[in-house]
């Protein structure tokens, strides 16, 4: 048992320190992309707008005036204090835009997730076992359409019935404006905020704001995970200790749900894993849709504006998210599949 | 299904029905009793016919070798006895277990056999254990699936006791599938088997992915098997010194079909079918000087040749070969053979005893 956890420990202890390396390839990356435009940023953005010393002086506060290398040192300084500089057009510290938007995001890609696993898991399972009949035919259909349907259109359709003709839910922001006004900030994830001062009417409202956004980001990765663990399922179903199980007499229920099942989410969870981007590439896309106030919006607002220190912070902080969500990944399916830690 | 799969089962007063009933008159009373047993898989290019009318009897505690080529049939036979075929296939036939029909018994049923009353040893140990699940919780999944009166301690020990009879040591219970070697998973894989004291285990070339000495263990084991638990045993093997080494009885099978059958010093000693000899004379031991082999490979079971199915490949085929199938002769006590050499004279029309020469072969399978 303590070498079993010994060697868990030490799985863990090489994986974290591959994430140091990992995030230093991403974050540079990140600057050199940022520098590949011509010309500068603060130019970009307000060329034009301000006289010539201003802008020089602008240009100077931002550092822009100083050499590549020294600014790539002054950014990694920035990146490893968290600090990410002062946005340029509305001269917010890019901290505080991350911290105010990013509950919001969190909030929608925690609520994606779980209706992708709470749609895809099971629909998944079901085509896989009962593989080349209608349902199954029908499943694979919906997981091909929602994955291939654009993200804003998908969208659109759904505020459109749900919003629109049906009227039962509400199609814009995170919440309405009384409740946004009321609702403490304590946490910046307005969800918790609403259960935390004990406003079960606003926490409802919050929740119904919610439902739209999660499902059309959420359907986007459950079409993944349908393909995913349907084309696994019928592997491991026809695999040798399946069928040793069955030799045995194991009841088919438990067949299919303890042995089969369960080894077609291992390769899964690696697969969903790569998929957090897809993901956090979506919720840019959702948030715009839906008006949500998440730190993807002020990703495209920021965008149009040419504000690339807060295009900058914002990039560097979905590569950090990619990176720590796969060492979670990967601790997930050591825990899962005890074949990994060796 | 076949359309009839509800006529009546055949009058058994062919020869080799007498030399069945004398056998079994000599052990104990029949576990297990095949009468016409089909089996075959729907295919785009028409039925795969993997088992012919093969009719076979296993008493408690006896271990029945079958052995020939790879495509023979071997592994849809011995899943076939166990009703663990796959869905595409259909059978037809008898197969009387302790006394209950297999065929047409409903799943659910069948269910209930598998384990307790007979069980499957498998070729390829590696794969065979579930990769995520420890070792104990295969023992506790299987005692508790048919005993769910059976208390936690009561499956571990019992569990426990069964892996020290295949040399496992209790401080491994806990342990991963793969952190055992081949030959320990292969041994897991039997107590896993045994820990139900299944009266009849089907065991289908248990040693082919494991290197000799681990085979001889395994042999050992599997001959132990019927002498303390007086458990049956079908071993499916291409090693016909093994089937000598651990088995009572032989059966030869070419192209669905058992063409040879009976006690294994007798077949070994005095083989009656050509297939037999051919076998035998290809095995390899140290006073081989030269490799000897049966020209041409199994038939396509979707269509065999006419008659006896070996008649191609047979150095002493006769002109009746192709033109009859042949019938089941007792050429020893308990030891038959379907081969128009043994005759019966009665039913070689005259003249068709004559040899076929290798170009008549030709010539008869296009007929």
């Amino acid at each position: 048992m303590a070498a079993r956890s010994g060697s868990m420990r030490r799985y863990l202890l090489q994986r974290l320190a591959l994430v140091v390396p990992m995030v230093w390839v991403l974050v540079t990356l990140v600057f050199l992309l940022m520098r590949v435009a011509p010309g500068d940023p603060v130019s970009a953005a307000l060329g034009g707008r301000l006289s010539p010393a201003a802008l020089a002086a602008r240009r100077h506060a931002a550092g822009f005036d100083k050499p590549l290398v020294v600014q790539y040192g002054e950014y990694l300084r920035d990146v490893v204090t968290l600090n990410f500089g002062q946005t340029l057009t509305d001269n917010r510290p890019v901290r505080e835009v991350l911290i105010d938007n990013g509950g919001a995001t969190l909030t929608l890609t925690l609520a994606a997730l779980i209706v992708a696993f709470a749609v895809g898991l099971p629909l998944g399972r079901r085509a896989g076992r009962h593989r080349d009949t209608p349902p199954d035919v029908g499943i694979r259909l919906f997981g091909i359409i929602t994955y291939a349907a654009p993200v804003f259109f998908l969208g659109l359709i759904l505020q459109l019935v749900f919003g629109v003709f049906l009227d039962w839910l509400p199609t814009s922001d995170q919440a309405g404006p009384v409740v946004q006004a009321e609702v403490p900030t304590r946490t910046h994830i307005l969800l918790l905020d609403a259960l935390l001062a004990g406003q079960w009417n606003s926490f409802v409202d919050v929740l119904r704001h919610l439902i739209l956004p999660a499902v059309t980001l959420g359907l986007l990765l459950a079409g993944v995970l349908i393909r995913l663990v349907r084309v696994n399922l019928i592997q491991t179903l026809r695999s040798d200790y399946v069928e040793a199980a069955r030799a045995r007499g194991i009841r088919e229920s438990d067949v299919v749900g303890r042995h089969a099942f369960r080894n077609a989410l291992v390769p899964v969870v690696t697969v969903m894993g790569l998929q957090i981007a897809l993901l956090l590439g979506g919720a840019v896309l959702t948030e715009e849709t839906f008006n949500w106030p998440g730190i993807g919006s002020q990703l495209v607002n920021y965008l149009n504006e040419r504000d690339y220190t807060a295009v900058q912070g914002i990039i560097t902080v979905f590569a950090v998210a990619v990176v720590v969500v796969s060492l979670l990944i990967d601790v997930v399916s050591a825990v899962v599949d005890p074949r990994v830690r060796y | 299904m076949s359309a009839d799969r509800d006529r009546p089962p055949e009058p058994e007063d062919a020869p080799p029905a007498d030399s069945r009933s004398e056998s079994s008159a000599r052990t104990s009373t029949e576990l297990l009793a095949v009468r016409d047993l089909r089996i075959w898989y729907g295919t785009d290019r028409g039925p795969v016919r993997a088992v012919d009318r093969v009719s076979l009897d296993l008493a408690p505690g006896q271990a029945l070798g079958l052995v020939g080529e790879s495509g023979c049939g071997k592994s849809t036979l011995g899943r076939g006895l166990l009703g663990m075929l796959p869905p595409a296939a259909a059978t037809d036939g008898e197969i009387r277990f302790q006394g209950r029909n297999l065929i047409g018994m409903s799943p659910a049923r069948l269910r209930s056999l598998h384990g307790p009353a007979h069980g499957m040893i498998f070729q390829e140990p590696l794969t065979r254990l579930d990769p995520l699940m420890r070792v104990s919780e295969h023992f506790e999944e299987t005692l508790h699936t048919h005993q769910p009166d059976l208390t936690r301690d009561e499956a571990r020990h019992r569990a426990l006791s069964a892996l020290r009879g295949m040399g496992i040591p209790p401080t491994r219970y806990r342990s991963y599938p793969h952190e055992f070697s081949g030959g320990m998973r292969q041994r897991i894989m039997i107590a896993l088997t045994l820990v139900l004291r299944p009266a009849f285990v089907v065991a289908d070339e248990p040693t082919t992915a494991l290197d000799v000495l681990v085979e001889a263990q395994i042999v050992r084991i599997l001959a132990d098997l019927r002498r303390n638990f007086a458990t049956a045993l079908l071993l499916i093997t291409h090693n016909l010194g093994i089937v000598a080494e651990s088995c009572d009885r032989v059966a030869v099978m070419y192209a669905g079909r058992i063409v040879e059958e009976g006690d294994v010093r007798q077949v070994f000693g005095a083989p009656a079918h050509p297939y037999t000899r051919e076998l035998l004379a290809s095995t390899i031991s140290l006073a081989t000087t030269e490799l000897h082999y049966i020209p041409g490979a199994p038939p396509d079971l979707v269509d065999p040749p006419p008659g006896c199915r070996f008649h191609p490949r047979c150095p002493e085929a006769m002109r009746v070969c192709p033109a009859r199938d042949p019938v089941d002769v007792e050429v020893d006590v308990g030891h038959r053979a379907a081969c128009w050499l043994h005759g019966p004279e009665s039913l070689v029309p005259p003249g068709m005893d004559a040899r076929l020469t290798q170009g008549a072969i030709g010539v008869a399978d296009e007929a």
